[in-house]
């Protein structure tokens, strides 16, 4: 079975060590702060311009002027810090986060990451994506393997305008985990039920698996 | 030192056609919104905005880009816009997207005097094109350029006579840079003191780089995300 938003969610959280500044993206990356373990010491920062990113709030909470990247309306928590967007991009780019967790549209085997833009279609723009690929050290893309009609999402050449040039090294999709060096996806952990033929009837790109494959524990 | 003015209207009566203008907030968190209403009243026209974000389409910049008022966004990211997505995918607006990073240097680039710098952000991708770029450390760097503007607008929560500036919470964003690098810095706020009532030690945004500042007559600060929990 091909793992649920929630479990690839779990998954990552399992790469939380205590004393991680952490930066989640929107979307499946939103959900790792759901499972950081209880009494793990992790502080979430929001590019926008905030350390120590709390739950939503309660009703009564709810405040115009807290929110994250992804515009939510957040709380703080005790130890909570405040600062611009330029401050922000200085931990981005100075490498004081220890781990980046984003989606993407497409990865290739060479660790090129597309996210930003369809051409023609949807203009979004990247928000923070590129200065992150560019700069963060401990990177994991989270996406689903395939899009929505079918196609890998792990190519030999992302065919979508990038976001980054090789700067990813590690992928999770709902079918397995990937480690990416030397020009090939390299498959380290696999979904339980997921059939290697699966894996390989969904990755265009070029794919090499661990002789120490291990299974994704749900 | 006096730098209040009476109102919105009166703050940004000499902003002529074709001003570029940057507009502090991040999605509508601490958006100059009175300033923003002040510009729809005076119909100015043919804007180019330096942005985040380019509002919702009843909110924000949104209202002026329904009116046509707008030329030019300069963004990291617009997702939240139809009638922006069809006056650009149409023709009508022009657009550059850059990396939020890159835009907010940009913005504290031109604040500290400080013409260019060098960034890794975008490296390999569209936006390097026909950008110098160069090696340090044996990594490469695109070469982007302070921004110029004729006026920075933005939004503060306190603010004195003078123009010290203190922002509250995540609405201080991009306003803080914007307010260092604005040719003519105009400031609203949700409560003016009198000079002498803010503590010196929490002013975040100094004075001198503040030419006008009012008390916005009203704030609707409206939500684009509302997440409650249960709890």
């Amino acid at each position: 079975m091909a793992l649920t938003k929630e479990q690839i969610a779990q998954r990552i959280a399992r790469e939380l060590q205590s004393g991680y500044y952490v930066n989640l993206g929107i979307g499946i990356p939103t959900l790792v702060a759901n499972y950081i373990p209880k009494g793990m010491d992790v502080v979430l920062q929001s590019e926008n311009g905030l350390l120590g990113m709390g739950p939503f709030p309660t009703e009564e909470k709810v405040d115009a002027d807290l929110i994250n990247a992804g515009k939510q309306t957040i709380t703080i928590l005790p130890g909570t810090a405040f600062f611009d967007s330029a401050y922000s991009f200085g931990m981005i780019r100075s490498q004081r986060i220890d781990l980046t967790v984003l989606g993407a549209m497409e990865v290739s085997e060479n660790g090129d990451i597309a996210n930003w833009k369809i051409p023609g279609k949807l203009i979004k723009g990247m928000g923070g994506a590129m200065d992150l690929v560019a700069s963060a050290r401990n990177i994991i893309v989270t996406m689903m393997q395939t899009n929505p009609k079918g196609e890998s999402k792990l190519l030999s050449n992302c065919s979508l305008p990038l976001t980054g040039k090789k700067c990813i090294q590690r992928v999770l999709t709902d079918l397995g985990f990937y480690i990416i060096h030397d020009g090939a996806f390299h498959l380290v952990e696999i979904a339980p039920g997921v059939t290697i033929d699966e894996i390989k009837a969904k990755t265009l790109g070029k794919l090499v698996v661990s002789a120490d494959l291990k299974t994704i524990e749900v | 030192m006096n730098k209040v003015v009476t109102n919105a209207d009166e703050a940004v009566k000499d902003i002529p056609d074709n001003a570029v203008l940057m507009l502090g907030g991040f999605g509508l968190c601490g958006i100059p919104e009175n300033s923003i209403a002040a510009l729809i009243r005076k119909g100015v026209k043919g804007l180019t905005c330096i942005s985040n974000n380019a509002g919702v389409d009843d909110f924000g910049i949104g209202l002026m880009l329904k009116t046509r008022q707008v030329k030019k966004m300069i963004s990291s990211y617009v997702g939240e816009n139809a009638e922006f997505e069809r006056q650009l995918l149409s023709g009508e607006l022009e657009v550059e997207l850059i990396p939020q990073g890159t835009l907010a240097t940009r913005c504290m680039m031109a604040g500290y005097g400080i013409p260019a710098f060098f960034t890794p952000a975008g490296v390999g991708t569209e936006i390097a094109d026909g950008k110098e770029t160069r090696e340090f450390d044996g990594k490469e760097y695109l070469m982007e350029y302070a921004f110029k503007s004729d006026f920075a607008i933005v939004k503060a929560w306190k603010g004195d006579t003078a123009g010290n500036l203190i922002y509250r919470g995540t609405a201080r964003n991009f306003n803080p840079m914007m307010a260092m690098a604005g040719e003519i810095t105009i400031v609203e706020v949700e409560e003016l003191v009198a000079e002498g009532e803010l503590d010196p030690n929490e002013i975040h945004t100094p004075g001198i780089f503040v030419n006008r500042i009012f008390k916005g007559e009203k704030y609707e600060k409206r939500i684009e995300q509302r997440t409650i929990s249960k709890q």
